[in-house]
Order: C-alpha cells, then sequence, then structure tokens
C-alpha cells in the first residue's frame, strides 16, 4: 500500500510534465472520467456537498479498516478534481487521512481551486472527506 | 462620434492581463468597471477635503458637504425626481429594499398580498419573505414565460384591492429582459397597490423617469453604472417616504433628543443615520456624469449592436441555447452548451482571460423554472468590442473541444 504522501508527490511529478494550464486541465478532464462512481442509492440530497457551484456527492465505505471512496459531480473539471482527491484518500486507514496535509494541491497549479470565491468547494470536500474519516475513526475506538 | 477604443483609455483595469492573456471582461452585470474619473473623485475626497458632512462650521466640512449635496442633486436630475430630497443615499440596492420592506412592516396588516416578479433577484425576495412573515400578508409571484417574460395575464388575475405593494426589476439580472414597468405601475395604482421597481440592472443601460413613470419607489446601485461599490439611491414620493417610519436609529437622522423622546429629521436624513459614505455618494454622482458625458442613448444603440452581434455569432455554436429571448432585453447572454456544466465552460474561459458570471446569478427560482443548475451569462457595456466577443465565441468553441 503507498502512503498518502507518496501518491501525492506521484501526482505532483505528473503535473509537473505539464508546460500549460491547458494541458493540466486535460488531464483533470481525463481523470474525471477515471473516478470511482458512487452509487446511484447513495446519489442523495443528504451526501451533496455543500458549498459547491457544481454538485458533487461523496461517499465512504470501510473495508478491513480502511476507507474507500465513490463520488460524482455534475461538471466536468469537478469530477477531475475529486478524483485527485480520491486516489490521494482512498484505501487509507481514517486516522492517516486525518493526519494529512493538502500542500501538494499548491503544487499542482490548482491553488486557485482552493480560493473561497471558486465557489467549486474543492475546500468543503477536503473536509468531507475528513468528516467521513472522524466517523469511521471513532467506530474503530 | 462614440469611439470605444478612445473610452477604453478611462479604464486602466481593460488594458491588464488575466493569466497571460489580454482581459476581456463581460461580468458587467455583477458590476461594472470604474473609470479614472471616478477613481480620481474619491482619492481628490480624500487628498483634498476629506470632513463630515452636514454639521462641521469649519471650511473642510462645507467643501465635503457641498459635493455630497451636488451628487444628490446630480441623481435627482438623472432620475428626473420632483426634489432632492426624495432621493436617499443608501448603501445599495440591497439597503434600499431592506428600509422600504422593514418600513412596511407597520403598515402591513394580515391578508394584505404582496406581489412579486417571479425574475426577481434574491435580494428582491428575501426582504419580502421575511416582510410577510412578521406581519401575515401573503406573497403573490407573477409567474414567467419561456421567453423569459412576465406572465402578463396572470399579473392581471392576481392584482386585486388587498395588493398593497408590488415589487419588480426593471431589468432581470439573470436574462436581461426588460420589464413593462409602466404598463405594472399603472395597472398597480388603479389597484391602490405602490410599486417598487429595482432598477439595479437597468441602471448602465436605461434612463428611467420616475416622474414619467409615477414609480413609488426606485433603487439601484452606483457600481452597476461605473460607480464604486458600497453605495446606492433609494427614490421615494416624498408624502410616501414621510409615511414611512425611519430604518435605523443614530446620528444625522434626529432633530432633536431627549430621553424621553426622539424626533426625528426631515427627508433625506431621516433616512440616513450615521456618517454615509462620503467619498462614495460623491463618486455616484461623477459616474452619472460620466455615463451622461457619453449620452445613455448612444450607449443603448452601441449596447444594442454589441447584443444582436453576439447573439449572431454564438447561436452559431453547435448545442448552444440562449435562456431569455425577450424582445426588449438589455445586452445580456445567458447561455448552456448541451449538458456542459456553466462552472466547466466558465473555468476555461478563466484560464482564457475572459471572465463571465456562472451559476444561478442568485435567482434561483429562475433556474428552477428552466431546470437547469445555471447558466453561463455573458454581459456587456459600451466599453465592450466586437473583437472581444470574437475572443469569447473562440473561447467558448475551444471550451467545448476541451470537454468533449
Amino acid at each position: 500500500m503507498k502512503t498518502i504522501e507518496a501518491i501525492q508527490e506521484e501526482i505532483v511529478e505528473e503535473f509537473s510534465l505539464f508546460e500549460d494550464w491547458m494541458q493540466r486541465y486535460e488531464y483533470m478532464i481525463d481523470l474525471g472520467k477515471t473516478l470511482p462512481l458512487i452509487a446511484i442509492k447513495y446519489k442523495t440530497d443528504n451526501n451533496i456537498i455543500k458549498g459547491c457551484q457544481s454538485k458533487v456527492w461523496v461517499h465512504a465505505h470501510m473495508e478491513q479498516n480502511k476507507l474507500n471512496f465513490t463520488a460524482d459531480s455534475d461538471a466536468i473539471i469537478t469530477k477531475g478534481i475529486i478524483a485527485i482527491l480520491i486516489r490521494v484518500f482512498s484505501d487509507q486507514h481514517p486516522k492517516d487521512i486525518l493526519a494529512a496535509n493538502t500542500d501538494f494541491i499548491d503544487k499542482i497549479g490548482l491553488k486557485e481551486h482552493l480560493s473561497p470565491t471558486r465557489a467549486n468547494g474543492l475546500v468543503s470536500m477536503i473536509k468531507q472527506i475528513k468528516m467521513y474519516a472522524v466517523a469511521f475513526q471513532t467506530q474503530l475506538n | 462620434m462614440f469611439d470605444v477604443n478612445q473610452l477604453r483609455k478611462d479604464f486602466p483595469i481593460l488594458s491588464r492581463e488575466v493569466n497571460g492573456q489580454p482581459l476581456v471582461y463581460l461580468d458587467n452585470a455583477a458590476t461594472s468597471q470604474t473609470p479614472r474619473q471616478v477613481v480620481e473623485a474619491i482619492s481628490d475626497y480624500y487628498y483634498r477635503y476629506n470632513a463630515n458632512i452636514h454639521r462641521g462650521v469649519h471650511k473642510l466640512s462645507q467643501e465635503a458637504t457641498d459635493a455630497y449635496e451636488k451628487a444628490r442633486a446630480t441623481i435627482q436630475k438623472h432620475f428626473n425626481a420632483a426634489h432632492t430630497h426624495e432621493i436617499i443615499f443608501t448603501a445599495g440596492t440591497t439597503e434600499s429594499i431592506n428600509c422600504i420592506a422593514s418600513g412596511y412592516t407597520s403598515i402591513l396588516k394580515k391578508g394584505d398580498e404582496l406581489l412579486i416578479s417571479a425574475l426577481e433577484h434574491h435580494s428582491n425576495i428575501v426582504p419580502w419573505q421575511m416582510l410577510c412573515k412578521k406581519t401575515g400578508a401573503h406573497l403573490k409571484v407573477i409567474p414567467m414565460t419561456t421567453q423569459g417574460t412576465l406572465d402578463m395575464e396572470t399579473f392581471d388575475s392576481l392584482l386585486n384591492s388587498k395588493t398593497k405593494l408590488v415589487f419588480v426589476g426593471h431589468v432581470s439580472n439573470a436574462l436581461g429582459t426588460i420589464n413593462p414597468i409602466k404598463e405594472i405601475i399603472q395597472k398597480a395604482h388603479l389597484k391602490g397597490a405602490k410599486v417598487l421597481i429595482d432598477g439595479a440592472q437597468a441602471s448602465p443601460h436605461i434612463k428611467a423617469d420616475v416622474q414619467a413613470l409615477d414609480v413609488d419607489y426606485y433603487v439601484t446601485s452606483a457600481h452597476k453604472l461605473c460607480g464604486p461599490t458600497g453605495v446606492g439611491m433609494l427614490y421615494g414620493k416624498s408624502a410616501l417616504l414621510n409615511a414611512l417610519p425611519a430604518y435605523q436609529g443614530g446620528g444625522e437622522m434626529i432633530a432633536t433628543v431627549t430621553f424621553e423622546e426622539t424626533t426625528y429629521a426631515e427627508l433625506p436624513h431621516k433616512f440616513e443615520a450615521g456618517t454615509p459614505n462620503i467619498a462614495g455618494g460623491i463618486a455616484f454622482g461623477v459616474a452619472l456624469d460620466y455615463m451622461n458625458g457619453i449620452g445613455y442613448d448612444v450607449i443603448a444603440s452601441y449596447e444594442a449592436e454589441l447584443l444582436i452581434y453576439a447573439t449572431n455569432v454564438l447561436q452559431k455554436i453547435e448545442g448552444l441555447k440562449i435562456y431569455g429571448e425577450a424582445k426588449e432585453k438589455t445586452a445580456v447572454i445567458s447561455f448552456n452548451i448541451g449538458s456542459f456544466h456553466p462552472y466547466d465552460i466558465g473555468s476555461i474561459l478563466d484560464k482564457m482571460g475572459i471572465a463571465v458570471r456562472t451559476g444561478h446569478h442568485c435567482a434561483q427560482p429562475i433556474m428552477d423554472f428552466y431546470n437547469i443548475p445555471g447558466t453561463v451569462r455573458a454581459s456587456f457595456s459600451f466599453y465592450n468590442t466586437f473583437e472581444e466577443i470574437d475572443r469569447l465565441e473562440a473561447g467558448i468553441r475551444r471550451a467545448v473541444s476541451m470537454l468533449q
């Protein structure tokens, strides 16, 4: 199993190959297509992440003490962003998810998406993932 | 002679770059850019005669008071109000609306009815919902048609002797529809109802004559018409404003104060508690002078050309659907392309230096009506060019090819 940090480094390296924003966005759009899709029964209003201009649904389930995430969005770029987050945080122990930092977002040139004015809710997505980790960690304790 | 390139020199921001590309600013319905003349009026105030107004005996205070009151007179003249004291300076459209809504708390009774248009912006919906909750009055909605216009037949049937207030935007922010406010005002008056018109989206494009319209209240914000943010106005007929209770307590708005009783100042001061946004008020006047210097007729005909050109160019893009197809509309194009989310299109356009608005434009009921999450909105100003529309078109085509 790769650590969260190792996966983040991997992503930073992949993004460093791109010369301009267009390539970065195209890659993100492609990543969106690999997103592990949320089952339709979890695609409820309850699972919508607030603070996003586009709709984002995230669901978490635990397998052998590790969290796995599925998600979906009605916007393609947002799908790419959530796919990156899921790649980083899926198949990880809740306590590692809670301890992880997210500085890599800055390094892959997506810092602008962290700004509250972007309203795409990258911050809310990270918060939601960490909330799931808190909830499942409590179950483990 | 209208020379857009000459005019653009008044707006230093228009020559900046965004993401390595020359800025194309098409979010004018959210806020307009500010010409040098207006910025200079603000700095001039702070550099030369910053002082509190209406109370000082000293020279600076007199100069500041004169400039502030001159701005009020400019606004009065622009909107053709009968008296300067009918122009109340506020923090903007939203505060103006809240001021009236709050005043009607003591006037409305249970069972009274308020009519509001389905095209309204959130700031013109929420205060009235709060008012209805407090008073037991009912909020009724004038529905919209698929073209994005008001359903006037239903309006006629909703209007009755219980209707006390009608609130309609002069122009819809999300779609650009120009509403038939004159007809609405006349019909409402026949039933004894008062009318408040939200002029925020109209003011950069249309010169409203409040006396010719016979409108009861008209509100707008300076930042939509080349002025600064944080200042706007409330126009109201003298008799109506006098009958309303004061909105906020504080300095400036009182005549005499004892611990037993306070008597309020005359209009307009009754509604202007505390030290106002003096520089903003002065700059509001300068912004109107700037707009009138170009001429609203000239602005309207140039923007009409921009709208026709942009509509033609954008309609050729496969899958592009324009929302809001009223015959009478301002230079706003709200659209979606196929099933692409407006957020995707807007984010990619931003990367190309093109500023548009995406989302529900604070008018969620309209989006619900069309059953869409939002739109991409390009809103034009007199300082936009045909070349910028070409850049928008190229940008959209590129975004679509990336997203496919």
